[in-house]
């Protein structure tokens, strides 16, 4: 078994655990924008593992050394038993076969294999350490980095993306370290090893089989060429139809409820046929490679078992050097396609620790304050100075911003969709940081409080509900570490939770499934409440919170609301005019800004856009 | 897996011919050291040059044979491999669109997009590798044997010794790492969604100043992962080295007997490296085999995700075409007679005993909290869910005795999600009727109060709207499918809450607009605000899945207690009155 097939087996490892198919000459690769600076860089995370890699390093050489030579020892054997074979024809006496020579050598050939194998073995078990560890240090270090990215970050960028990262990326990396490495090693010193043992079996049968070279050469070009065309166009269908089919799919109830399946369906056989043409077409060309170059080891094995036999029948070699020379030159050809499919491979994984290095990159949060203030009992005055932000430089929002609510005080915040009522918590909570002015609470400006210490002054009901795979009771608990068991139904309780979760077959223990599917919009929104009762906070922020909450549960829920509202602040989002109409300030906002502020009466009076607002509602139309 | 061969079936020709080319290639590659071994019996010991030189081009010949059928079979297997794709996916594709709303629920949208896509591209995959590969090997294997014995019988009793090693070997590893690797793909769904919730979730996180917590977190499924997949790659690490081991081994013994066998004479020199190549090369076949083990699982977990969407049977289905009715009379006319509903596996119905008549030319509300049955409801009208019990009639007619596409050409409906295709404004709008004119696609859009910002857009009616309307925002979006709606000119309109994303100008504006457009038909309005149905003709207010009262807002004020309850969340009392 030559070393070249003992590569191939490694390439054609199961594509498990985490599945890359193999790399196909002319599939597009991506390729790194600083190749050598990233390499350098990610060649830092084997600090820890010299000595480990260095132990790689050195099996892999010795392995591949040993697999190197035994053809060159399997020859003796050959050689012995031809010279046996000589020795009958020509009819010499007494000298028949040495098979203690054989033995000998078959001895060699044993531990040679058997060391080959055993180092191979420790190479591969090492890396696997080495390789998995980094890997982890990797994931690790990311999502520490991520815990201090400022909300901007991830509010420009879908969550598949963040996602993608680290599924694909980080799967790369571990596969690239776990394989490819080793096998860039051993395909090196292959080629190497091998040019040198044939040289030293019979230079002419080295320069015939180096015949082949320009030709392996220049099959794996054309055909990586050709086929990256086809390749691009396969990834390009693809990606029409797998749109079109998540397109057709979320919106299967539209596609019914017009009628519009046919269309659907001829436009998918477009996409479909089209994916088709240029699918096969890569697979057939890119998939050309394996007999071409099959196709030329064999030229090579017909040359030198030619050539070969012409040098021993003038006595220039032995039997047992075709024999060796067989062997080698049938490895001799792979390392070409092997080496170059092992550099898309690596050029892509040096893509990926970039893409990753770009986020550890990336500009983190501003550092909390050096000698931060701790407001033990905060009150809950709540000021904005002149505040002034925009989340593009150039489409400045709010603009010499002034607010000021005084302890317990009810804010309601007003104002049509995308009005930027989200955009007023963002600057409280500091998600996001202003331009200029400055936010105030109990007189202290929030940059001077530890972003964690300011944030659990504040309570949330976010209009999206966000819950974790986890049961009911984790899920309010996370309001507050350590809160007892009859904490947790008191809140829920006063969350009007505790009825309908006590309904459930699994009661607190109920486990939410990943979209919280099992419970209904409305319970979700529930369960949310229950989570900021729970904790407690001297400031609350109610972001639409009852809008999908039915409007019985929703004045019970107002009950329980203005209950834990009293000597608190609160900030209240809402569509529901009735509900904020015994606030004590209004902030009416549209686009971006706050445009009216006031009470109730106030602004009626003023007749702005906030009058017109609320007569639209009730009187059905425009004031 | 086996369930989708089937679909093969088609392709059984071009099947016979690859491997009907794999074999003859493989042939020609064994019979390579065959040639090899008569150049050194009888050139090269016997000093024959001519014999040297003629076997040479023989040999020639042969790759050349052999690299021909070889690449025939590999453009055979790229097309069969890529055909049945084509065909698997457009099955699959055909067979969604035939189904009701309960099958998408049950299946799930998302797993339907993967099982369309990804899923079918791993089957794919696996079939273009067994066409190439898993026919190869056993080929390969057969041939080897063939020659073998062939060259040396009695040699090649070493193979009775090593291929049940090899397979034991085989075996062991398989059965170790396959659970180790569930174990794993179990780790890695964890780990990813502990990181998709610390994404999603990330205001709530930094709020109760969790991130600590949720950095353990993420670390324990972290380790957690790290650990078995370097156990499962320490298990793997055995494989290529004790299978390489095992059959260097049987070529020391190879050589070992066959020198005996050349000393006596019994075998030729030839023979014996000849015999060497063979053995190998079945021997690595043996072990591609078995790299197609680790294979298989993965891709027959796809090919069961596949088969079970094949296999569901939507719950909708046509009556046969002798029996479908065309609507008689009171052609727009919505009807529940004592209809009662649930959604398949849940305990208590969605609604119950619902009976009311919507009638054209008035406007029917439908009000009631969350999870009262509103939308369930209105699903019901274009036979979205089909009800358990009772009736609903639309133009007179069960819409049960009409095909859906003759039903639901006669409902212009408006979703509570809107959802917009990838395509212009135009487009959009006529997605309600084809062959609507511009004028009529102005005029929609008019009415739904879409004219406006359409006109604002650079392209107008021409600006493209992207994928899942990424590029406008939650108002415009529910106007453009009202004018969507509107589009078609149908008998009936059903509003699912469709005016919740706009503000209450703009909701008065379209309300008001709505009434003129669409007098004769019949207009369903299901709505959470009372500001939206107060001018109703009819209201219905449903509570828990049952009717709690039906009646104008003033009639309804004065009798129902529900009503009452929703109009004072939401006014104070002096505005409604």
């Amino acid at each position: 078994m030559s070393e070249a097939e003992r590569r191939d087996m490694r390439t054609m490892r199961p594509p498990m655990p985490m599945g890359r198919g193999g790399m196909r000459p002319g599939m597009p690769v991506q390729k790194p924008k600083d190749f050598q600076g990233t390499l350098r860089r990610l060649s830092r995370y084997f600090k820890p593992h010299l000595w480990r890699l260095a132990v790689v390093l050195l099996m892999t050489i010795l392995s591949t050394l040993f697999s190197i030579l035994s053809p060159d020892v399997m020859k003796n054997a050959t050689d012995d038993l031809v010279a046996g074979i000589r020795h009958r024809l020509h009819g010499i006496p007494g000298s028949g076969f040495h098979l203690s020579g054989i033995i000998h050598v078959i001895l060699e050939l044993g531990v040679l294999y058997v060391l080959s194998a055993l180092f191979s073995y420790i190479q591969q078990f090492v890396m696997a350490g080495v390789a998995q560890k980094t890997v982890y240090a990797l994931r690790k270090e990311v999502n520490a980095k991520m815990a201090r990215l400022p909300l901007s970050f991830f509010d420009s960028r879908p969550t598949g993306e963040i996602m993608s990262r680290f599924v694909n990326d980080f799967d790369n990396i571990g596969n690239t370290l776990q394989q490819t490495l080793t096998q860039l090693i051993s395909s090196v010193v292959t080629f190497v090893g091998v040019i040198v043992m044939m040289f030293s079996i019979s230079p002419w049968m080295s320069v015939v089989v180096f015949l082949t070279l320009p030709l392996s050469f220049y099959v794996t070009r054309t055909i990586a060429k050709r086929s990256q065309r086809y390749f691009v166009g396969q990834q390009r269908s693809l990606g029409q139809l797998n749109g079109h089919i998540e397109e057709m799919y979320t919106g299967h109830q539209i596609v019914k409820a017009f009628g519009l399946e046919d269309r659907a369906m001829s436009q998918f056989i477009e996409y479909n046929e089209k994916l088709f043409e240029s699918g096969w077409k890569a697979q057939f060309i890119s998939g050309m490679i394996f007999p071409l170059m099959n196709f030329i080891g064999n030229i090579g094995y017909v040359l030198v078992s030619v050539i070969g036999g012409f040098l021993v029948t003038r006595g220039a070699i032995g039997i047992g050097d075709i024999q060796a020379f067989i062997m080698y030159a049938r490895q001799f050809s792979q390392p070409i396609t092997q080496l170059s499919s092992i550099s898309n491979i690596i050029q892509s994984t040096v893509a990926s620790a970039e893409r990753i290095f770009e986020l550890l990159d990336e500009e983190e949060e501003t550092p909390e304050p050096a000698e931060p203030v701790l407001l033990s009992a905060p009150t809950g005055d709540v000021q904005f100075k002149d505040v002034r932000f925009a989340y593009q430089p150039d489409k400045p929002l709010m603009e010499h911003l002034n607010i000021e609510v005084k302890a317990g005080q009810m804010v309601a915040i007003v104002g049509p969709t995308g009005a930027g009522k989200t955009t007023l918590v963002n600057l409280l909570m500091r998600f996001y940081d202003v331009d200029g002015g400055s936010i105030r609470i109990d007189g202290v400006d929030i940059t001077r409080l530890q972003r964690g210490h300011l944030r659990s002054m504040f309570g949330m009901v976010l209009q999206d509900t966000w819950l974790f795979h986890g049961t009911i009771r984790e899920n309010i608990a996370y309001g507050r570490a350590g809160a007892t068991e009859a904490e947790v139904v008191a809140a829920a309780t006063a969350a009007r939770a505790d009825h309908f979760i006590r309904t459930l077959p699994d009661g607190y223990d109920t486990v939410l499934n990943e979209e919280a599917s099992n419970i209904s919009q409305g319970q979700k929104q529930l369960l949310t409440i229950a989570r900021a009762i729970l904790a407690d906070p001297s400031i609350l922020i109610l972001d639409e919170a009852t809008s999908s909450v039915d409007t019985r549960t929703e004045i019970l829920i107002q009950e329980a609301m203005s209950r834990l509202m009293e000597g608190r602040t609160s900030f209240v989002i809402a569509h529901r005019l009735s509900t904020i109409r015994n606030a004590d300030l209004i902030l009416v906002m549209n686009h971006g800004s706050v445009i009216e502020q006031g009470t109730h009466e106030d602004l009626l009076a003023r007749r702005g856009f906030y009058a017109e607002l609320y007569y639209s509602q009730f009187a059905g139309a425009p004031a | 897996m086996r369930n989708l061969f089937p679909y093969l079936r088609p392709y059984r020709f071009a099947i016979v011919f690859i491997v009907t080319f794999i074999f003859i290639q493989c042939l020609g590659n064994l019979y390579l050291p065959t040639l090899m071994s008569d150049i050194v019996d009888y050139g090269v010991l016997k000093g024959n040059l001519h014999y040297i030189v003629t076997t040479g081009l023989l040999m020639l010949a042969v790759s050349i044979a052999s690299v021909c059928f070889s690449i025939a079979a590999s453009f055979l297997s790229s097309r069969t491999a890529s055909s049945f794709g084509k065909v698997l996916r457009r099955e699959v594709f055909a067979h969604a669109q035939t189904f009701s709303l309960h099958e998408f629920d049950e299946l799930g949208t998302s797993s339907l997009i993967t099982r369309t896509t990804n899923d079918i591209t791993q089957v794919q995959q696996l079939v273009n590798m067994m066409l190439r590969m898993m026919i190869m090997a056993p080929l390969n294997c057969i041939g080897g044997i063939l020659m073998a014995v062939y060259t040396d019988a009695k040699l090649s009793l070493i193979l009775v010794v090593m291929v049940p090693v090899l397979a034991a070997i085989i075996a062991l590893v398989f059965t170790r790492a396959t659970k180790l690797f569930r174990t794993m793909q179990a780790k890695i769904d964890t780990l990813n969604r502990v990181l998709r919730e610390n994404l999603t979730g990330i205001r709530v996180i930094r709020s109760f100043n969790r991130v600590a917590y949720e950095q353990d977190r993420f670390d324990v499924a972290n380790f957690d992962l790290t650990n078995t997949t370097t156990r499962v790659q320490k298990i793997m690490a055995v494989m290529s080295p004790a299978l390489m081991l095992v059959i260097n081994l049987s070529v020391i013994a190879v050589i070992w007997f066959g020198g005996m066998r050349v000393e006596r004479g019994t075998m030729q020199i030839g023979s014996l490296i000849a015999f060497i190549q063979y053995i190998t090369q079945l021997l690595f076949a043996i072990m591609m085999v078995s790299m197609m083990f680790f294979m298989i699982p993965r891709a027959s977990a796809s090919a069961n995700r596949i088969w079970a969407v094949l296999q569901t049977k939507p719950d909708i289905v046509d009556p046969v075409a002798e029996d479908a009715q065309a609507s008689r009379t009171e052609y727009g006319q919505v009807e529940f007679r004592d209809v009662t509903f649930r959604y398949p596996g849940a305990e208590t119905p969605a609604l119950s005993h619902i009976s009311f008549v919507a009638r054209p030319g008035q406007v029917t509300a439908i009000i009631g909290g969350t999870g009262a049955g509103k939308s369930t409801l209105v699903n019901l009208i274009p036979r979205f869910y089909d009800v358990n019990e009772g009736v609903v009639l639309v133009g007179g007619v069960d819409v049960r005795a009409q095909t859906q596409s003759a039903l639901r050409a006669k409902i212009g409906y408006v979703p509570q999600k809107s959802v917009l295709f990838s395509g212009t404004i135009a487009d959009n709008i006529r997605a309600g009727r084809q062959d609507a004119s511009d004028e009529e696609v102005r005029r929609a859009a008019e009415v739904a109060q879409a004219i406006e910002f359409i006109e604002e857009m650079p392209d107008g009616f021409a600006s493209y709207i992207e994928q899942g309307g990424r590029n406008v925002s939650g108002g415009q979006k529910q106007r453009l499918a009202i004018a969507r709606a509107l589009a078609k000119q149908a008998p009936i309109y059903i509003f699912d809450d469709s005016f919740s994303a706009l503000d209450f100008r703009t909701d008065a504006r379209l309300r008001a607009a709505l009434r003129d457009e669409v007098q004769e038909a019949t207009v369903i309005i299901v709505a959470q605000r009372v500001s939206t149905v107060r001018d109703a003709h009819q209201i219905v207010v449903l509570d828990e899945g049952r009717i709690a009262g039906v009646g104008t807002h003033d009639e309804l004020i004065d009798s129902c207690q529900v009503y009452r309850e929703i109009v004072a969340s939401q006014m104070a009392e002096g505005e409604s009155a």
